[in-house]
């Protein structure tokens, strides 16, 4: 990635100026209670790409994606130790809200979750409204068609913008909530295994998407699926977990292409090849 | 190239970025106020005890001449003697409405949950459901102008001519029928549905498997029960029956409307010789009460809910041991 | 769970379902009416063929009767389940008298003060005939309505308090069991606390119809409480977490995200609670007292409600005594009224307000 191609992002979304979100995590550790479920995480995530957090079934990968956007504070008792940084200002900072920081770093979850009160439109100005911005009716339906749009979900869902958004399939609940997430205009995108409950043609329909928001998004994604993460991202990162009570840590990192085809570590080797996991 | 995320924010948000604490006092009113809605629970309950226990103690530290029937002329029992009866009166109609109710109760449970056709048990839960909510002073005056006089009419000397050997059942059978067996079918009456509600809940919760796995090997539907939804629902039931037995304590109208009271103990069914229970000769006394007598009052009330706490947390103890 | 059919040896399992022929149902209905008519022959021989007693006396008989029968046909385990299928369902039908019976008589008496009068007129300078319940309906809206007031709001935000906030502290533990003691407060302790708290204020023998509505409120409140909990626990933590990941703060997320998904469950409860505490008779007695006359005053001044006319109908009937009873039936049928009405607006609600999607 370099410059040249976010050009294009920051006078799409008109954020004013030129913003790179490049995140920077060092030393990072998360515990749950006294447990620690990751150790001396540091990582560099490249803006405007997709990159792809894969590793065994509780090697603390979901953890990690979550303290991106300080997500994980949900979950009584856990802390985090270290920094994450978006371009050298640390989200764990004493000033900063995680609130707003939530509102920079989107996320997308593993089940669908549209509101079940809220019509589809509803659903999509539903971080707007009730981040209590007033919206006159031609904002709102802009903000909608464009969100909609982005998230490849207009054409299907244009004539009943007001049915409740629980009708919809799997695959389309979760577009929904891809364009809840960017109607908030997010600089980051953050998902956590977004297509484990969808049927392979869903999970096409937002692989596809992953690749179209790109370009304005910077996007980090955990997923369980090699060959997800093999079509859809450009840096991965493997994590790994030495056994029950251990933290999981960050083995590898490298281009998706070197991580498949010629990975340093044994373990990450081991893992692609599905020897393990 | 701006290289602060509080900057953009601000820039969006069009606020410096104190906003953000704009939000966090909303959430630290809004947690506040759930928090001291929290406290006034506490508040009240020890409120309660409270303002129960100061308003008691003239009562219990007055001289016992002054307390009870006859204490205004200083010819009282004392506080003791005066509660006993009440106690016990109190103790033996729930135990009696709980002696009709429990068996009932999960018949009725049982026939809702694997008797009667699905569609009618669904009628059938909220019937009971509907049951529960009917008002305390509805089923007094039922019982009052219907079951007593039926019952001393038909089924009291039918007992007392051939059953009259057992104590229960022997002495004069009191015409009106405003005797201790009326309260304690009332009572049992009131608190059938709940008792029926609670049991009838987990019978249903039975898993199904253990059900199948029962009928498979041959058994037939009551083995069934036997073997897998009574084991399993006996710690439902026991609560259950606990939630009534301090609903039956606790009961005031009914037994204020139709008991004929008197201050003696006394196991006889269907005399006019009843002792009191305690709400019931609180609801009685305390309108025409004042002075010490109000104190006193007050305080067989916290008894009855002493009595009553004990028995709720018992009942709690039973249903935590429950298979989780 | 283990499952013992150790008792259940192969043999009596095959033997009753291939070498004995199952009762038919013209076996049973046989069996039925001779039972009726060994009932009507013994209770004649006792004195009077009255029905009661020969539908009581048949019953038993067929209960026997189908016990012996079957377990001579069908096997020994057969009969017994035949037997416990008689008692359960027989349990059942017994059952149902009683509770025909007091809607049944509430209905009957009840109608013969059901009329405009009953519902324009207050019982003020009436002793005998006539009179109405208008100061005991609005004094019931009046206590109910405070009661109300005061609960929901409390009892909605101690159950967001322990969902919400305090997971497993110390203080939600200790709510919850007070929510629990609260739950068995007999009704006449809580009115006799609302008396003694007015005391304080008023003196004693102050009688107000906030000092009523304080009484109900100790009593709803846990219900309130305990509904609300169990309706935002059914909430999926997804919402929550969706909600959160846009940057909303949390009581937003609660107030317009996790509040309006179990709005349904919630008015439910509420109304089912209101349901519960209009009828109470007992706390009122002590705490409002009993009044002739309309008061729309609850800070000073007895008032009354539906369960306390419909108590005084038959203790302080008046004379002739009759028109007491029946204004006190009268109230009684407004109550059951109510309260049916009461249970179908919850049912409606929870049908209505019931999100799409969730499960």
């Amino acid at each position: 990635m370099t410059n040249n191609d976010t050009d294009q992002r920051t006078t799409s979304t008109g954020a004013g100026s030129f913003v790179e979100h490049r995140i920077t995590v060092r030393d990072l550790n998360i515990f749950y209670g006294k447990f620690r479920a990751i150790a001396d995480v540091d990582m560099d995530i490249e803006p405007q790409s997709v990159t792809a957090l894969i590793g065994p079934s509780g090697c603390g990968k979901s953890t990690f994606l979550r303290s991106l956007n300080r997500m994980h504070e949900v979950i009584d008792g856990a802390t985090v130790e270290g920094s994450v940084q978006i371009n050298g200002v640390d989200l764990y900072g004493p000033r900063v809200d995680p609130v707003l920081v939530r509102r920079k770093i989107g996320m997308v979850f593993q089940r669908p979750n549209p509101f079940p009160t809220m019509s589809i439109a509803e659903n999509v100005l539903a971080g707007k409204r009730l981040n209590q911005r007033r919206l006159k009716k031609n904002e709102a339906d802009e903000v909608v068609e464009a969100a909609l749009r982005d998230s490849n979900l207009w054409e299907e869902v244009k004539d009943r913008l007001d049915a409740p958004g629980g009708g919809l399939s799997g695959g389309q609940q979760q577009r929904l909530c891809i364009a809840r997430a960017i109607a908030v205009e997010p600089e980051v995108l953050l998902m956590d295994e977004p297509c484990s409950a969808l049927d392979p043609i869903s999970t096409l329909a937002v692989e596809q998407l992953m690749l179209e928001l790109k370009e304005k998004y910077t996007i980090v994604i955990v997923t369980h699926n090699m060959q997800q993460a093999a079509r859809v991202s450009e840096r991965t990162a493997f994590f790994n977990i030495e056994g029950t009570g251990k933290p999981g840590r960050l083995i590898e990192m490298d281009d998706t292409a070197v991580i498949f085809s010629n990975p340093i570590q044994q373990a990450t080797q081991d893992y692609v090849t599905g020897r393990f996991g | 190239m701006s290289t602060d995320i509080t900057d953009d924010i601000n820039r969006d948000t069009g606020d410096d970025f104190a906003s953000g604490q704009v939000n966090r006092v909303g959430d630290r009113v809004f947690s506040g106020m759930s928090r001291g809605a929290g406290l006034v629970i506490l508040v009240t309950l020890a409120g309660v005890a409270l303002f129960l226990i100061w308003r008691a103690l003239p009562a219990l530290t007055a001289d016992p001449s002054e307390i009870g029937p006859g204490g205004s002329e200083g010819n009282g029992s004392g506080f003791l003697p005066y509660v006993g009866t009440l106690v016990f009166g109190t103790v033996w109609a729930s135990v009696i409405a709980l002696s009709i109710a429990v068996p009932f109760g999960i018949a009725i449970a049982l026939f809702i949950s694997h008797y009667a056709p699905r569609r009618l048990s669904r009628t059938l839960g909220y019937v009971i459901d509907l049951l529960a909510a009917i008002p305390s002073v509805v089923y007094g005056l039922w019982g009052i102008f219907v079951l007593a006089p039926a019952m001393a009419k038909h089924v009291y000397p039918w007992f007392n001519d051939h059953l009259g050997f057992i104590p229960f059942f022997s002495g004069k059978v009191l015409a009106s029928g405003r005797s201790m067996a009326t309260v304690g079918l009332v009572l049992a009456v009131m608190i059938l549905p709940i008792i029926t509600a609670i049991s009838r809940e987990v019978f249903l919760q039975t898993p199904r498997l253990n059900e199948e796995a029962a009928l498979a090997l041959g058994a037939t539907r009551w083995e069934m029960i036997r073997i897998a939804v009574l084991p399993y629902g006996r710690s439902g039931v026991i609560s259950g029956a606990m939630l009534g037995l301090g609903r039956a304590l606790g009961e005031t109208m009914a037994v204020a409307l139709i008991l004929a009271p008197a201050n003696v103990y006394s196991f006889k069914l269907f005399t006019s010789q009843n002792p009191n229970t305690i709400a019931a000769n609180i609801a009685l006394q305390f309108p025409e009460s004042t002075g010490l007598e109000v104190n006193t009052l007050i305080a067989t009330g916290l008894v009855l809910f002493a009595i009553t706490l004990f028995v709720n947390v018992m009942s709690r103890r039973v249903s935590r041991g429950r298979v989780a | 769970m283990s499952v013992s059919v150790a008792h259940l040896t192969s043999d009596e399992m095959v033997a009753h379902h291939f070498d004995s022929p199952p009762l038919a149902r013209r076996a049973t209905a046989a069996i039925a009416g001779a039972s009726m008519v060994i009932a009507v022959v013994l209770s004649a021989l006792m004195g009077g063929v009255a029905p009661a007693r020969v539908l009581a006396i048949g019953a038993v008989v067929y209960a026997l009767s189908i016990y012996v029968v079957s377990r001579r046909v069908e096997g020994r385990r057969r009969g017994f389940d035949r037997l416990v299928t008689t008692l359960v369902t027989g349990a059942f039908l017994l059952v149902t008298i009683p509770l025909v019976s007091v809607i049944w008589t509430t209905i009957d008496r009840g109608s013969a003060r059901f009329d405009s009068a009953f519902f324009t007129e207050t019982m003020r300078g009436v002793v005998g005939a006539g009179g109405g319940a208008k100061h005991a309906i609005i004094g019931t809206l009046i206590i109910t309505g405070l009661a109300a007031l005061m609960s929901v709001p409390i009892g909605i935000l101690v159950a967001i308090y322990l969902v919400e906030y305090g997971r497993r502290n110390r203080l939600s533990s200790m709510i919850t069991t007070m929510v629990d003691v609260m739950t068995g407060i007999p009704s006449i302790v809580a009115g006799l606390f609302a008396y003694s708290l007015f005391a304080v204020f008023q003196g004693p023998g102050a009688r107000s119809g906030l000092a009523g509505a304080v009484a109900l409120t100790v009593l709803m409140t846990p219900v309130v409480v305990r509904a609300t909990e169990e309706m935002l626990r059914l909430v999926p933590n997804d919402l929550r977490e969706a909600a959160f990941a846009l940057g909303v703060p949390k009581w937003k997320t609660i107030v317009k995200v996790v509040l309006p998904t179990a709005i349904g469950g919630i008015l439910t409860g509420i109304t089912l609670a209101i349901a519960r505490v209009i009828g109470e008779t007992a706390p009122l007695l002590i705490a409002c007292g009993l009044a002739q006359d309309t008061n729309l005053n609850p800070l000073s001044g007895r008032m009354t409600t539906l369960p306390v006319m419909s108590y005084y109908g038959y203790v302080a009937p008046g004379f002739p005594p009759e028109a007491g009873y029946d204004r006190g039936w009268a109230a009684a049928l407004v109550l059951i009224i109510i309260v049916l009405a009461l249970f179908t607006v919850a049912r409606v609600i929870a049908k209505v307000l019931q999100p799409k999607g969730l499960r």
